[in-house]
Protein backbone atom coordinates (compact mmCIF):
# COMPACT_ATOMS: atom_id res chain seq x y z
CA UNK A 1 0.00 0.00 0.00
CA UNK A 2 1.50 3.28 -1.01
CA UNK A 3 0.59 6.52 0.66
CA UNK A 4 -0.44 9.63 -1.24
CA UNK A 5 2.95 11.21 -0.54
CA UNK A 6 4.76 8.21 -2.04
CA UNK A 7 2.60 8.25 -5.12
CA UNK A 8 3.27 11.97 -5.62
CA UNK A 9 6.99 11.29 -5.32
CA UNK A 10 6.79 8.55 -7.95
CA UNK A 11 4.83 10.82 -10.28
CA UNK A 12 7.44 13.55 -9.88
CA UNK A 13 10.20 11.09 -10.67
CA UNK A 14 8.40 9.88 -13.80
CA UNK A 15 7.96 13.49 -14.87
CA UNK A 16 11.67 14.16 -14.37
CA UNK A 17 12.66 11.12 -16.42
CA UNK A 18 10.21 12.10 -19.15
CA UNK A 19 11.59 15.62 -19.26
CA UNK A 20 15.12 14.27 -19.47
CA UNK A 21 14.22 11.86 -22.26
CA UNK A 22 12.48 14.62 -24.23
CA UNK A 23 15.51 16.88 -23.95
CA UNK A 24 17.86 14.07 -24.84
CA UNK A 25 15.82 13.26 -27.95
CA UNK A 26 15.91 16.93 -28.94
CA UNK A 27 19.70 16.92 -28.63
CA UNK A 28 19.95 13.76 -30.75
CA UNK A 29 17.84 15.42 -33.44
CA UNK A 30 20.16 18.43 -33.26
CA UNK A 31 23.27 16.30 -33.65
CA UNK A 32 21.91 13.80 -36.16
CA UNK A 33 22.64 15.80 -39.35
CA UNK A 34 26.28 16.23 -38.33
CA UNK A 35 26.66 12.63 -37.24
CA UNK A 36 25.17 11.40 -40.53
CA UNK A 37 27.87 13.29 -42.44
CA UNK A 38 30.59 11.87 -40.17
CA UNK A 39 29.25 8.35 -40.69
CA UNK A 40 29.10 8.83 -44.47
CA UNK A 41 32.77 9.85 -44.44
CA UNK A 42 33.64 6.27 -43.46
CA UNK A 43 31.35 4.58 -46.00
CA UNK A 44 32.20 3.74 -49.61
CA UNK A 45 30.55 5.97 -52.21
CA UNK A 46 28.50 3.15 -53.71
CA UNK A 47 26.88 2.48 -50.33
CA UNK A 48 25.90 6.16 -50.03
CA UNK A 49 24.44 6.16 -53.53
CA UNK A 50 22.67 2.80 -53.17
CA UNK A 51 19.00 2.52 -54.12
CA UNK A 52 17.15 1.26 -52.13
CA UNK A 53 19.14 2.95 -49.35
CA UNK A 54 21.38 0.93 -47.06
CA UNK A 55 20.57 2.14 -43.54
CA UNK A 56 22.98 0.05 -41.49
CA UNK A 57 26.54 0.46 -42.81
CA UNK A 58 27.79 -2.82 -44.30
CA UNK A 59 31.42 -1.81 -44.30
CA UNK A 60 33.41 1.04 -42.81
CA UNK A 61 36.55 2.22 -44.54
CA UNK A 62 39.26 4.86 -44.33
CA UNK A 63 39.55 4.88 -48.12
CA UNK A 64 37.82 8.25 -48.52
CA UNK A 65 40.47 9.91 -46.38
CA UNK A 66 43.32 8.10 -48.15
CA UNK A 67 41.83 9.18 -51.48
CA UNK A 68 41.52 12.89 -50.78
CA UNK A 69 45.01 12.96 -49.28
CA UNK A 70 46.31 11.39 -52.49
CA UNK A 71 47.27 7.91 -51.25
CA UNK A 72 46.42 4.76 -53.17
CA UNK A 73 45.66 4.24 -56.83
CA UNK A 74 42.35 6.03 -57.29
CA UNK A 75 43.23 9.57 -56.23
CA UNK A 76 40.99 12.57 -56.25
CA UNK A 77 42.57 15.58 -57.90
CA UNK A 78 41.99 17.86 -54.95
CA UNK A 79 45.07 18.90 -52.93
CA UNK A 80 43.50 18.68 -49.48
CA UNK A 81 46.87 18.57 -47.72
CA UNK A 82 47.86 21.93 -49.18
CA UNK A 83 44.48 23.42 -48.21
CA UNK A 84 44.88 22.07 -44.69
CA UNK A 85 48.34 23.61 -44.33
CA UNK A 86 47.09 26.96 -45.67
CA UNK A 87 44.13 26.93 -43.28
CA UNK A 88 46.38 26.14 -40.32
CA UNK A 89 49.01 28.76 -41.13
CA UNK A 90 46.47 31.49 -41.88
CA UNK A 91 44.23 30.76 -38.88
CA UNK A 92 47.12 30.42 -36.40
CA UNK A 93 48.98 33.54 -37.52
CA UNK A 94 45.90 35.75 -37.64
CA UNK A 95 44.81 34.47 -34.22
CA UNK A 96 48.15 35.24 -32.58
CA UNK A 97 48.25 38.76 -34.04
CA UNK A 98 44.60 39.42 -33.14
CA UNK A 99 45.26 38.25 -29.57
CA UNK A 100 48.24 40.58 -29.12
CA UNK A 101 46.18 43.51 -30.40
CA UNK A 102 43.11 42.34 -28.46
CA UNK A 103 44.87 41.98 -25.09
CA UNK A 104 46.10 45.57 -25.36
CA UNK A 105 42.72 46.88 -26.43
CA UNK A 106 40.74 44.78 -23.96
CA UNK A 107 42.96 45.90 -21.08
CA UNK A 108 42.52 49.52 -22.11
CA UNK A 109 38.72 49.20 -22.10
CA UNK A 110 38.66 47.27 -18.82
CA UNK A 111 41.03 49.37 -16.74
CA UNK A 112 41.04 52.94 -18.04
CA UNK A 113 38.56 55.77 -18.28
CA UNK A 114 39.06 57.93 -21.31
CA UNK A 115 37.16 60.16 -23.68
CA UNK A 116 35.08 58.56 -26.44
CA UNK A 117 35.39 55.19 -24.66
CA UNK A 118 31.85 54.00 -25.40
CA UNK A 119 31.87 55.46 -28.87
CA UNK A 120 35.14 53.74 -29.69
CA UNK A 121 33.88 50.41 -28.44
CA UNK A 122 30.68 50.72 -30.46
CA UNK A 123 32.70 51.80 -33.50
CA UNK A 124 34.84 48.66 -33.32
CA UNK A 125 31.74 46.49 -33.09
CA UNK A 126 30.06 48.21 -36.03
CA UNK A 127 33.13 47.65 -38.20
CA UNK A 128 32.80 43.96 -37.43
CA UNK A 129 29.23 44.04 -38.71
CA UNK A 130 30.25 44.73 -42.32
CA UNK A 131 29.19 41.63 -44.30
CA UNK A 132 32.16 39.57 -45.49
CA UNK A 133 31.04 39.53 -49.11
CA UNK A 134 30.52 43.32 -49.12
CA UNK A 135 33.99 43.89 -47.66
CA UNK A 136 35.49 41.44 -50.14
CA UNK A 137 34.78 43.75 -53.13
CA UNK A 138 37.05 46.70 -52.18
CA UNK A 139 39.62 44.36 -50.60
CA UNK A 140 39.69 42.36 -53.83
CA UNK A 141 40.29 45.54 -55.87
CA UNK A 142 42.96 46.85 -53.47
CA UNK A 143 44.73 43.54 -52.97
CA UNK A 144 44.99 42.90 -56.70
CA UNK A 145 46.73 46.27 -57.04
CA UNK A 146 49.35 45.46 -54.39
CA UNK A 147 49.74 41.77 -55.21
CA UNK A 148 48.07 40.26 -52.16
CA UNK A 149 45.52 38.18 -54.10
CA UNK A 150 46.17 34.46 -53.71
CA UNK A 151 48.70 35.08 -50.94
CA UNK A 152 48.48 33.80 -47.37
CA UNK A 153 49.47 37.24 -46.10
CA UNK A 154 46.48 38.83 -47.82
CA UNK A 155 44.03 36.62 -45.94
CA UNK A 156 45.93 36.92 -42.66
CA UNK A 157 45.62 40.72 -42.71
CA UNK A 158 41.89 40.52 -43.39
CA UNK A 159 41.28 37.92 -40.67
CA UNK A 160 43.16 39.96 -38.08
CA UNK A 161 40.75 42.83 -38.70
CA UNK A 162 37.77 40.45 -38.53
CA UNK A 163 38.91 39.11 -35.18
CA UNK A 164 40.13 42.23 -33.38
CA UNK A 165 36.71 43.67 -32.36
CA UNK A 166 35.35 40.46 -30.90
CA UNK A 167 38.63 39.56 -29.21
CA UNK A 168 38.55 42.96 -27.51
CA UNK A 169 34.93 42.41 -26.40
CA UNK A 170 35.80 39.02 -24.84
CA UNK A 171 39.11 39.99 -23.25
CA UNK A 172 37.63 43.22 -21.86
CA UNK A 173 35.05 41.05 -20.08
CA UNK A 174 37.69 38.69 -18.67
CA UNK A 175 39.87 41.49 -17.30
CA UNK A 176 36.86 43.09 -15.63
CA UNK A 177 36.11 39.87 -13.76
CA UNK A 178 39.48 40.29 -11.99
CA UNK A 179 39.20 42.64 -8.98
CA UNK A 180 41.17 45.81 -9.63
CA UNK A 181 42.35 45.71 -5.98
CA UNK A 182 44.77 42.87 -6.77
CA UNK A 183 46.74 45.02 -9.19
CA UNK A 184 46.55 48.00 -6.83
CA UNK A 185 47.90 45.93 -3.92
CA UNK A 186 50.82 44.77 -6.05
CA UNK A 187 51.57 48.36 -6.99
CA UNK A 188 51.54 49.41 -3.35
CA UNK A 189 54.09 46.63 -2.72
CA UNK A 190 56.40 48.19 -5.30
CA UNK A 191 55.44 46.63 -8.63
CA UNK A 192 55.11 48.89 -11.62
CA UNK A 193 51.78 48.78 -13.41
CA UNK A 194 53.46 46.79 -16.19
CA UNK A 195 54.81 44.21 -13.71
CA UNK A 196 51.44 43.99 -11.96
CA UNK A 197 49.83 43.27 -15.31
CA UNK A 198 52.25 40.47 -16.21
CA UNK A 199 52.53 38.91 -12.76
CA UNK A 200 48.90 39.12 -11.64
CA UNK A 201 46.26 40.15 -14.13
CA UNK A 202 47.55 38.34 -17.21
CA UNK A 203 47.92 34.93 -15.49
CA UNK A 204 44.43 35.27 -13.99
CA UNK A 205 42.89 36.13 -17.37
CA UNK A 206 44.91 33.47 -19.18
CA UNK A 207 42.16 30.89 -19.66
CA UNK A 208 39.79 33.62 -20.83
CA UNK A 209 42.36 34.88 -23.31
CA UNK A 210 42.77 31.31 -24.53
CA UNK A 211 39.00 31.13 -25.08
CA UNK A 212 39.12 34.36 -27.07
CA UNK A 213 41.95 32.83 -29.09
CA UNK A 214 39.92 29.75 -29.87
CA UNK A 215 37.03 31.94 -30.98
CA UNK A 216 39.33 33.90 -33.28
CA UNK A 217 40.89 30.72 -34.63
CA UNK A 218 37.46 29.27 -35.44
CA UNK A 219 36.35 32.47 -37.20
CA UNK A 220 39.39 32.29 -39.49
CA UNK A 221 39.22 28.51 -39.86
CA UNK A 222 35.56 28.60 -40.91
CA UNK A 223 35.51 31.78 -43.02
CA UNK A 224 34.37 31.37 -46.61
CA UNK A 225 32.97 34.56 -48.22
CA UNK A 226 36.26 36.50 -48.25
CA UNK A 227 38.52 33.50 -48.77
CA UNK A 228 36.56 32.33 -51.79
CA UNK A 229 37.29 35.60 -53.61
CA UNK A 230 40.81 36.37 -52.36
CA UNK A 231 42.35 32.95 -53.06
CA UNK A 232 42.96 31.19 -56.34
CA UNK A 233 45.39 28.27 -56.11
CA UNK A 234 47.03 25.91 -53.65
CA UNK A 235 49.23 28.85 -52.61
CA UNK A 236 46.53 30.19 -50.34
CA UNK A 237 43.23 28.29 -50.73
CA UNK A 238 41.75 27.25 -47.40
CA UNK A 239 39.69 24.18 -46.55
CA UNK A 240 36.21 25.78 -46.78
CA UNK A 241 37.04 27.10 -50.27
CA UNK A 242 38.51 23.73 -51.19
CA UNK A 243 35.25 22.02 -50.26
CA UNK A 244 33.62 23.84 -53.18
CA UNK A 245 36.13 22.17 -55.56
CA UNK A 246 34.07 19.02 -55.27
CA UNK A 247 30.88 20.66 -56.50
CA UNK A 248 32.64 22.04 -59.58
CA UNK A 249 33.07 18.51 -60.88
CA UNK A 250 30.43 16.91 -63.06
CA UNK A 251 29.46 14.24 -60.55
CA UNK A 252 29.61 15.04 -56.87
CA UNK A 253 31.95 12.82 -54.85
CA UNK A 254 29.78 12.71 -51.71
CA UNK A 255 32.05 10.37 -49.76
CA UNK A 256 35.08 12.57 -50.49
CA UNK A 257 33.21 15.70 -49.46
CA UNK A 258 32.06 14.07 -46.22
CA UNK A 259 35.65 13.04 -45.46
CA UNK A 260 36.80 16.61 -46.04
CA UNK A 261 33.98 17.88 -43.82
CA UNK A 262 35.29 15.65 -41.03
CA UNK A 263 38.78 17.09 -41.50
CA UNK A 264 37.36 20.61 -41.13
CA UNK A 265 35.20 19.87 -38.10
CA UNK A 266 37.58 17.80 -35.94
CA UNK A 267 40.02 20.59 -34.96
CA UNK A 268 37.05 22.89 -34.30
CA UNK A 269 35.39 20.27 -32.07
CA UNK A 270 38.51 19.65 -29.99
CA UNK A 271 39.28 23.34 -29.48
CA UNK A 272 35.72 24.31 -28.55
CA UNK A 273 35.35 21.54 -25.97
CA UNK A 274 38.59 22.61 -24.34
CA UNK A 275 37.43 26.16 -23.65
CA UNK A 276 33.63 25.98 -23.74
CA UNK A 277 33.15 27.09 -20.12
CA UNK A 278 35.24 30.24 -20.52
CA UNK A 279 33.71 31.01 -23.87
CA UNK A 280 30.18 31.14 -22.46
CA UNK A 281 31.16 33.20 -19.41
CA UNK A 282 33.15 35.60 -21.59
CA UNK A 283 30.31 36.16 -24.03
CA UNK A 284 27.71 36.82 -21.35
CA UNK A 285 29.78 38.70 -18.79
CA UNK A 286 31.30 41.00 -21.37
CA UNK A 287 27.83 41.88 -22.55
CA UNK A 288 25.82 42.20 -19.35
CA UNK A 289 28.20 44.09 -17.07
CA UNK A 290 28.83 47.11 -19.27
CA UNK B 1 47.58 58.67 -23.03
CA UNK B 2 48.18 55.01 -22.12
CA UNK B 3 44.74 53.69 -23.16
CA UNK B 4 45.09 55.26 -26.61
CA UNK B 5 48.54 53.73 -27.03
CA UNK B 6 47.14 50.34 -26.09
CA UNK B 7 44.27 50.78 -28.52
CA UNK B 8 46.37 52.19 -31.33
CA UNK B 9 47.11 48.83 -33.05
CA UNK B 10 43.42 47.94 -32.99
CA UNK B 11 42.37 51.33 -34.35
CA UNK B 12 45.01 51.26 -37.08
CA UNK B 13 44.04 47.74 -38.15
CA UNK B 14 40.39 48.67 -38.44
CA UNK B 15 41.19 51.89 -40.28
CA UNK B 16 43.41 50.28 -42.87
CA UNK B 17 41.63 46.99 -43.41
CA UNK B 18 37.99 48.06 -43.02
CA UNK B 19 37.48 51.84 -43.08
CA UNK B 20 39.80 52.60 -45.98
CA UNK B 21 38.40 49.82 -48.21
CA UNK B 22 34.89 51.01 -47.38
CA UNK B 23 35.75 54.52 -48.58
CA UNK B 24 37.23 53.04 -51.73
CA UNK B 25 34.11 50.92 -52.11
CA UNK B 26 31.94 54.03 -51.84
CA UNK B 27 33.95 55.75 -54.54
CA UNK B 28 33.75 52.70 -56.81
CA UNK B 29 30.00 52.50 -56.28
CA UNK B 30 29.79 55.84 -58.11
CA UNK B 31 31.76 54.69 -61.14
CA UNK B 32 30.83 52.36 -63.97
CA UNK B 33 33.82 50.15 -63.10
CA UNK B 34 33.94 46.78 -64.85
CA UNK B 35 36.69 44.27 -64.02
CA UNK B 36 37.14 43.53 -67.71
CA UNK B 37 37.80 47.19 -68.57
CA UNK B 38 40.14 48.64 -65.90
CA UNK B 39 40.04 52.20 -67.27
CA UNK B 40 36.31 52.48 -66.40
CA UNK B 41 37.22 53.02 -62.73
CA UNK B 42 37.74 56.68 -63.61
CA UNK B 43 34.32 56.95 -65.23
CA UNK B 44 32.49 58.84 -62.46
CA UNK B 45 28.71 58.63 -62.77
CA UNK B 46 27.52 59.94 -59.38
CA UNK B 47 24.56 58.00 -58.03
CA UNK B 48 23.47 56.34 -61.27
CA UNK B 49 24.37 52.86 -59.94
CA UNK B 50 22.07 53.39 -56.98
CA UNK B 51 19.26 54.70 -59.17
CA UNK B 52 19.64 51.70 -61.46
CA UNK B 53 19.43 49.40 -58.46
CA UNK B 54 16.23 51.01 -57.23
CA UNK B 55 14.72 50.54 -60.67
CA UNK B 56 15.76 46.90 -60.85
CA UNK B 57 12.97 44.51 -59.77
CA UNK B 58 15.52 41.69 -59.27
CA UNK B 59 17.28 43.78 -56.66
CA UNK B 60 14.04 44.48 -54.79
CA UNK B 61 13.07 40.82 -54.89
CA UNK B 62 16.46 39.79 -53.42
CA UNK B 63 16.24 42.62 -50.88
CA UNK B 64 12.77 41.67 -49.67
CA UNK B 65 13.71 37.99 -49.65
CA UNK B 66 16.69 38.80 -47.42
CA UNK B 67 14.48 40.73 -44.99
CA UNK B 68 11.89 37.95 -44.85
CA UNK B 69 14.64 35.35 -44.51
CA UNK B 70 16.20 37.19 -41.56
CA UNK B 71 12.84 37.85 -39.90
CA UNK B 72 11.80 34.20 -40.04
CA UNK B 73 15.22 32.76 -39.18
CA UNK B 74 16.00 35.08 -36.26
CA UNK B 75 12.56 34.70 -34.67
CA UNK B 76 12.65 30.94 -35.03
CA UNK B 77 16.15 30.84 -33.54
CA UNK B 78 15.12 33.01 -30.60
CA UNK B 79 11.97 31.02 -29.82
CA UNK B 80 13.62 27.61 -30.23
CA UNK B 81 16.67 28.74 -28.27
CA UNK B 82 14.47 30.02 -25.46
CA UNK B 83 12.52 26.75 -25.41
CA UNK B 84 15.66 24.64 -25.28
CA UNK B 85 17.21 26.83 -22.57
CA UNK B 86 14.09 26.57 -20.39
CA UNK B 87 14.00 22.81 -20.90
CA UNK B 88 17.64 22.28 -19.96
CA UNK B 89 17.33 24.66 -17.01
CA UNK B 90 14.66 22.36 -15.54
CA UNK B 91 16.83 19.29 -15.78
CA UNK B 92 18.92 18.49 -12.75
CA UNK B 93 20.90 15.47 -13.90
CA UNK B 94 23.39 15.62 -16.79
CA UNK B 95 22.85 19.33 -17.39
CA UNK B 96 26.45 19.99 -18.35
CA UNK B 97 26.55 17.11 -20.81
CA UNK B 98 23.41 18.40 -22.49
CA UNK B 99 24.88 21.88 -22.70
CA UNK B 100 28.02 20.48 -24.31
CA UNK B 101 26.00 18.53 -26.86
CA UNK B 102 24.00 21.68 -27.56
CA UNK B 103 27.17 23.52 -28.58
CA UNK B 104 27.75 21.02 -31.39
CA UNK B 105 26.20 23.09 -34.23
CA UNK B 106 28.10 26.20 -33.09
CA UNK B 107 31.42 24.71 -34.20
CA UNK B 108 30.26 24.03 -37.73
CA UNK B 109 31.52 26.38 -40.36
CA UNK B 110 28.56 27.79 -42.34
CA UNK B 111 29.91 26.19 -45.48
CA UNK B 112 29.80 22.82 -43.69
CA UNK B 113 26.25 23.43 -42.51
CA UNK B 114 25.29 24.18 -46.10
CA UNK B 115 27.05 21.08 -47.39
CA UNK B 116 25.52 18.90 -44.69
CA UNK B 117 21.99 19.95 -45.59
CA UNK B 118 22.74 19.76 -49.30
CA UNK B 119 23.59 16.12 -48.56
CA UNK B 120 20.52 15.54 -46.39
CA UNK B 121 18.02 17.36 -48.63
CA UNK B 122 19.40 15.84 -51.87
CA UNK B 123 16.36 14.56 -53.76
CA UNK B 124 18.05 11.37 -54.94
CA UNK B 125 20.38 10.13 -52.20
CA UNK B 126 19.48 12.39 -49.26
CA UNK B 127 18.57 10.72 -45.97
CA UNK B 128 15.36 12.76 -45.75
CA UNK B 129 13.82 11.51 -48.99
CA UNK B 130 15.16 8.01 -48.33
CA UNK B 131 13.48 8.01 -44.92
CA UNK B 132 10.20 9.40 -46.29
CA UNK B 133 10.16 6.78 -49.04
CA UNK B 134 11.10 3.90 -46.74
CA UNK B 135 8.31 4.90 -44.36
CA UNK B 136 5.94 4.96 -47.32
CA UNK B 137 5.00 8.59 -46.79
CA UNK B 138 5.74 9.47 -50.39
CA UNK B 139 6.50 7.52 -53.54
CA UNK B 140 8.34 10.14 -55.55
CA UNK B 141 11.47 12.05 -54.69
CA UNK B 142 10.61 15.46 -53.23
CA UNK B 143 12.80 18.12 -54.93
CA UNK B 144 13.85 19.93 -51.73
CA UNK B 145 16.56 22.03 -53.35
CA UNK B 146 15.07 22.34 -56.83
CA UNK B 147 11.59 23.67 -56.10
CA UNK B 148 11.80 27.39 -55.28
CA UNK B 149 9.62 27.35 -52.12
CA UNK B 150 11.10 24.14 -50.75
CA UNK B 151 14.64 25.38 -51.44
CA UNK B 152 13.98 28.54 -49.43
CA UNK B 153 12.57 26.40 -46.62
CA UNK B 154 15.66 24.16 -46.70
CA UNK B 155 17.97 27.16 -46.50
CA UNK B 156 16.08 28.63 -43.56
CA UNK B 157 16.13 25.22 -41.89
CA UNK B 158 19.92 25.04 -42.25
CA UNK B 159 20.32 28.59 -40.95
CA UNK B 160 18.12 27.89 -37.92
CA UNK B 161 19.97 24.65 -37.19
CA UNK B 162 23.27 26.51 -37.25
CA UNK B 163 22.40 29.44 -35.01
CA UNK B 164 19.73 28.26 -32.55
CA UNK B 165 22.39 27.04 -30.14
CA UNK B 166 23.91 30.53 -29.86
CA UNK B 167 20.61 31.75 -28.44
CA UNK B 168 20.14 28.64 -26.31
CA UNK B 169 23.62 28.87 -24.76
CA UNK B 170 23.39 32.58 -23.93
CA UNK B 171 19.81 32.38 -22.59
CA UNK B 172 20.77 29.36 -20.50
CA UNK B 173 23.65 31.36 -19.02
CA UNK B 174 21.05 34.01 -18.17
CA UNK B 175 18.79 31.48 -16.48
CA UNK B 176 21.74 30.16 -14.44
CA UNK B 177 22.54 33.69 -13.27
CA UNK B 178 18.97 34.36 -12.21
CA UNK B 179 18.27 34.82 -8.48
CA UNK B 180 15.82 32.25 -7.05
CA UNK B 181 14.19 34.50 -4.41
CA UNK B 182 11.82 36.53 -6.61
CA UNK B 183 10.46 33.35 -8.18
CA UNK B 184 9.88 31.70 -4.80
CA UNK B 185 8.23 34.86 -3.50
CA UNK B 186 5.94 35.10 -6.53
CA UNK B 187 4.93 31.45 -6.12
CA UNK B 188 4.13 31.99 -2.44
CA UNK B 189 2.00 34.96 -3.48
CA UNK B 190 0.04 32.65 -5.78
CA UNK B 191 1.41 33.33 -9.25
CA UNK B 192 1.08 30.46 -11.69
CA UNK B 193 4.05 29.37 -13.74
CA UNK B 194 3.02 31.41 -16.80
CA UNK B 195 2.80 34.58 -14.71
CA UNK B 196 6.20 33.86 -13.15
CA UNK B 197 7.68 33.39 -16.61
CA UNK B 198 5.99 36.46 -18.10
CA UNK B 199 6.69 38.92 -15.29
CA UNK B 200 9.93 37.70 -13.69
CA UNK B 201 11.91 35.31 -15.88
CA UNK B 202 11.39 37.07 -19.20
CA UNK B 203 12.28 40.63 -18.06
CA UNK B 204 15.40 39.24 -16.41
CA UNK B 205 16.36 37.43 -19.61
CA UNK B 206 15.93 40.45 -21.89
CA UNK B 207 19.55 41.69 -21.65
CA UNK B 208 20.66 38.19 -22.59
CA UNK B 209 18.30 38.22 -25.56
CA UNK B 210 19.90 41.49 -26.67
CA UNK B 211 23.43 40.09 -26.23
CA UNK B 212 22.49 37.12 -28.37
CA UNK B 213 20.87 39.40 -30.97
CA UNK B 214 23.92 41.72 -31.01
CA UNK B 215 26.30 38.79 -31.45
CA UNK B 216 24.09 37.29 -34.13
CA UNK B 217 23.70 40.61 -35.93
CA UNK B 218 27.49 40.71 -36.40
CA UNK B 219 27.43 37.68 -38.67
CA UNK B 220 23.98 37.43 -40.28
CA UNK B 221 25.73 37.62 -43.65
CA UNK B 222 27.18 34.17 -43.01
CA UNK B 223 23.97 32.95 -44.65
CA UNK B 224 25.81 33.75 -47.88
CA UNK B 225 28.00 30.68 -47.39
CA UNK B 226 24.99 28.42 -46.84
CA UNK B 227 23.17 29.63 -49.95
CA UNK B 228 26.37 29.56 -52.03
CA UNK B 229 26.88 25.85 -51.49
CA UNK B 230 23.25 24.69 -51.20
CA UNK B 231 21.62 26.31 -54.22
CA UNK B 232 23.97 29.01 -55.51
CA UNK B 233 20.96 31.35 -55.52
CA UNK B 234 18.98 29.11 -57.84
CA UNK B 235 16.63 27.76 -59.10
CA UNK B 236 16.43 30.72 -61.52
CA UNK B 237 17.41 33.20 -58.81
CA UNK B 238 14.55 32.21 -56.54
CA UNK B 239 16.76 31.81 -53.44
CA UNK B 240 18.93 34.80 -54.27
CA UNK B 241 19.74 36.89 -51.19
CA UNK B 242 21.31 40.34 -51.22
CA UNK B 243 24.72 38.82 -50.47
CA UNK B 244 24.72 36.19 -53.23
CA UNK B 245 23.55 38.88 -55.66
CA UNK B 246 26.56 41.05 -54.74
CA UNK B 247 28.91 38.15 -55.51
CA UNK B 248 27.18 37.33 -58.79
CA UNK B 249 27.08 40.89 -60.14
CA UNK B 250 30.58 41.76 -58.89
CA UNK B 251 32.63 38.69 -59.67
CA UNK B 252 30.66 36.61 -62.18
CA UNK B 253 29.36 39.54 -64.26
CA UNK B 254 32.45 41.70 -63.46
CA UNK B 255 30.22 44.76 -62.88
CA UNK B 256 32.10 46.08 -59.86
CA UNK B 257 30.52 49.54 -59.77
CA UNK B 258 27.02 48.14 -59.51
CA UNK B 259 28.09 45.46 -57.03
CA UNK B 260 29.76 48.02 -54.78
CA UNK B 261 26.58 50.07 -54.68
CA UNK B 262 24.72 46.98 -53.52
CA UNK B 263 27.46 46.08 -51.05
CA UNK B 264 27.22 49.57 -49.60
CA UNK B 265 23.50 49.23 -49.02
CA UNK B 266 23.96 45.83 -47.38
CA UNK B 267 26.70 47.25 -45.17
CA UNK B 268 24.48 50.10 -43.99
CA UNK B 269 21.70 47.60 -43.34
CA UNK B 270 23.96 45.37 -41.21
CA UNK B 271 25.41 48.26 -39.28
CA UNK B 272 21.96 49.67 -38.53
CA UNK B 273 20.84 46.25 -37.34
CA UNK B 274 23.83 45.86 -34.99
CA UNK B 275 23.50 49.45 -33.76
CA UNK B 276 19.83 48.92 -32.93
CA UNK B 277 20.42 45.85 -30.79
CA UNK B 278 23.53 47.30 -29.19
CA UNK B 279 21.61 50.38 -27.98
CA UNK B 280 18.85 48.05 -26.73
CA UNK B 281 21.51 46.12 -24.83
CA UNK B 282 22.93 49.27 -23.26
CA UNK B 283 19.43 50.41 -22.25
CA UNK B 284 18.59 47.03 -20.71
CA UNK B 285 21.90 47.07 -18.85
CA UNK B 286 21.15 50.48 -17.38
CA UNK B 287 17.70 49.23 -16.35
CA UNK B 288 19.31 46.30 -14.55
CA UNK B 289 21.73 48.63 -12.81
CA UNK B 290 24.70 46.78 -14.21
CA UNK B 291 26.34 49.87 -15.69
CA UNK B 292 29.38 51.26 -13.98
Amino acid sequence: MSTIAERAAIRRRIQAVGLWLATFLLMVIMCLPGLWVVLAAFRPNREILAKPPIWVPQQLTLNNFAKIFGFGSDQVGIPVLAYFTNSMVIAMTSTVIALVIGVGGGYAFARFRFRFKNGLFLGLMLFRAVPGIALSLPIFMLWSRIGLIDAQLGLIIVYVSLNVPFTIWLIDGFFRQIPISLSEAAQVDGCTRWQAFWKIEFPLARSGIAAAGVFAFLTSWNEFALASQLTRTTDSKTLPVGLMDFTAQFTIDWAGMCAMAVIIIVPALILTFLVQKHLISGLTFGGVKG
Amino acid sequence: MTPFLLLLPAILTMLFVVALPLIFSFYTSMTSYRLTRPETIEDFIWFRNYIRLFENPDFWRAFLRTIVFLAIALNAELLLGLGIALLINKITWGQRTLRTIMMFPMMFSPILVGFQFKFIFNDNIGILNNALQSLGLTTQAIPWLVDAKLAMFSIIFAEVWMSTSVFAILLLAGLFAMPRDPIEAAKVDGCNSWQVFRHITLPFLMPFVFIAMTIRSLDVARAYDIVAIMTGGGPAGRTELLWTMIARVGYDNARMGQANAMAYLSTILSIAFTYYFYTKLVAARRYMGGAE
